[in-house]
């Protein structure tokens, strides 16, 4: 069985991946190795967990910068998520979204979707994310 | 509304000034249509954080800008580099990623930035004033920039406070209109006892407190002598943006926008009160504190970037004095500072005592200066709340003249004074 989720695109594109939920705001800046996309953020929830390939449900960003650059280089590495996934746009998630794609045409999915539907991802589901925002859940 | 966008705006983002600047509006506009911002305003000045970047996407980035002849619109300055540029030392020249480092801050200096590699821009001569807008990088530079000049700015990232510079444009959104930037909250700190209001470190702690409790909202604080010092305004938003988001806090009789509660709170209630009393600092001194005692390996401090003002009580309290041989004494600060601290002969006076001065860069990012990965004490909350993450520190927060005193006795040295009712 699958069914479609609402979602407003803010960066288009496809993709699929299995879902990684964090279950406080993260900041990529200090809190995750750029070079394995592991989240060193001792005090998060999902510290130790990577966001390589993943599709990331992130509740939003914090810290003094939020870290466009390094989720950049995240992205140039191949150790970012393949979409994000936000219940309300995020300046610094888009502008170093829009950067890697730029520099190096890695375009990721950047979606929001509302509030209720963002809460109800699941960790290890499998998400596939169509080019205009269609969401489907498998 | 949809974001109405001038002819000038038009013409940058079709590329009539170049690759670099079409990029840079691109994301200027990506970011109003985020925020929902009717319209794009100018900037007066702007300052910059891109030139720290770990990574090849910073130097790529700035590279791609340089290449297609792109200059910033406005005066900038530089926030710190991952290095001190000025001297041969492990965190200077003798970086092994120097070379990177350095070609970072020349591709910013070559599109126009000004060599100042502080996060204390507000110590820069032509810093702005009260209602000009600028767009800022740095939490600290940000939050003093709102609160103490009573310029306008947004906390800007990596690569979109470029944009802005190279622009010369923001989004009118946020910090920027003035129906954001009434208080809401209101802390009420007159109970606290006359002795510790006189101190210093009472701004740092206020500050630890304050962002702990005011959320996203915006603060003002009432109850303090008025007349207090910059660098006590400076060290509360610091602490503050570092334990919590603030941005902006106002301080009754003190800061601009704040002649009287009534008007910090554009003439509303505060939707809430908070009470400050002595029991709440001593808590967040314990909460800065994972080191209770015993031998100490370094002193760090000047996070944000030591003023001057601050330089001259170091050297009053260091007159005399030596730094325990075991324990290293790192000052960091700008090279505008140091230039003013040479100058006025205070320099030697400092490095005999057994003060090391790290300039352009900060104390609490990897790598680590000598001793810092240790017992420290600082007197920096900002320090204080990141340096066990990231430099895994044990740290001992206290006043100035604690961090002194615990420096030339080699161990943390307390005065319980200040922490009595009367």
């Amino acid at each position: 069985m699958s069914r479609s989720l609402p979602a407003k695109t803010v960066v288009d594109g496809a993709a699929r991946g299995t879902v990684l939920v964090l279950g406080e705001p993260l900041s990529f800046w200090g809190g995750v190795d750029p070079a394995t996309g592991v989240i060193v953020d001792r005090h998060h929830p999902q510290a130790g967990a990577s966001m390589a390939g993943t599709v990331l449900v992130l509740p939003g960003t914090r810290g003094s910068a939020g870290g466009s650059g390094t989720l950049a280089e995240c992205l140039r590495l191949g150790t970012g998520p393949v979409a994000i996934l936000l219940p309300s746009a995020d300046r610094s998630v888009v502008i170093g979204v829009l950067v890697a794609d730029e520099l190096y045409g890695r375009p990721v999915p950047v979606l929001v979707v509302p509030g209720d539907a963002h809460a109800s991802f699941l960790a290890g589901e499998v998400v596939t994310i169509a080019a205009g925002g269609r969401i489907t859940r498998s | 509304m949809p974001l109405h966008l001038s002819s000038h705006d038009r013409r940058l983002l079709c590329g009539d000034a170049g690759d670099g600047t079409r990029l840079a509006m691109r994301l200027v506009v990506e970011a109003a249509e985020i925020a929902g911002a009717p319209r794009l305003i100018d900037i007066g000045s702007a300052h910059v954080g891109s030139c720290y970047s770990a990574g090849a996407t910073g130097l790529d980035f700035a590279r791609r800008l340089a290449d297609s002849g792109t200059r910033v619109a406005v005066p900038t300055t530089l926030n710190v580099a991952a290095a001190d540029l000025l001297h041969c030392t492990p965190l200077g020249r003798g970086n092994p990623g120097f070379a990177e480092i350095r070609e970072l801050v020349d591709l910013y200096l070559g599109m126009g930035c000004e060599e100042t590699l502080t996060c204390a821009p507000y110590h820069l001569p032509g810093r702005p004033g009260l209602g000009d807008q600028v767009a800022w990088y740095e939490s600290n530079a940000v939050v003093f920039a709102n609160s103490v000049l009573g310029a306008r700015t947004e906390l800007y990232g990596e690569f979109i406070d470029v944009c802005a510079a190279v622009t010369g444009r923001v989004p009118d959104t946020g910090l920027h209109r003035t129906e954001n930037r009434r208080a809401e909250v209101l802390f009420d700190v007159r109970d606290l006892p006359p002795a510790l209001l006189a101190e210093d470190v009472l701004w740092h702690l206020l500050g630890h407190v304050v962002g702990r409790r005011t959320g996203p909202r915006v603060p003002v604080i009432d109850g303090v002598p008025a007349a207090t010092g910059e660098d006590r305004r400076r060290a509360l938003g610091a602490a503050a943006s570092a334990s919590g988001s603030v941005a902006l806090f106002h301080v009754v009789g003190t800061t601009p926008e704040a002649p009287s509660v009534d008007a910090a709170c554009g003439g509303r209630e505060p939707a809430e009160t908070v009470v400050i009393g002595l029991r709440e600092l001593a808590e967040a001194r314990d909460a800065l504190s994972t080191l209770r005692d015993g031998v100490l390996d370094a002193v760090c401090i000047g996070t944000p970037h030591f003023s001057l003002r601050e330089f001259e009580r170091l050297g009053q309290m260091l007159a005399g004095e030596k730094v325990h041989q075991n324990v290293r004494f790192h000052v960091g600060t700008s090279r505008f500072v140091l230039a003013e601290i040479e100058a006025r002969g205070w320099r030697d006076a400092l490095e005999s005592a057994g003060v090391e001065l790290l300039v352009d860069t900060c104390s609490y990012f990897p790598p680590a200066p000598p001793g810092s990965s240790g017992a420290v004490m600082t007197n920096s909350a900002k320090w204080a709340y990141y340096a066990p993450g990231g430099l895994g520190s044990r740290v001992a927060f206290g006043s100035l003249a604690e961090c002194v005193r615990s420096a030339v006795a080699g161990r943390v040295v307390r005065d319980e004074r200040l922490w009595s009712d009367r």
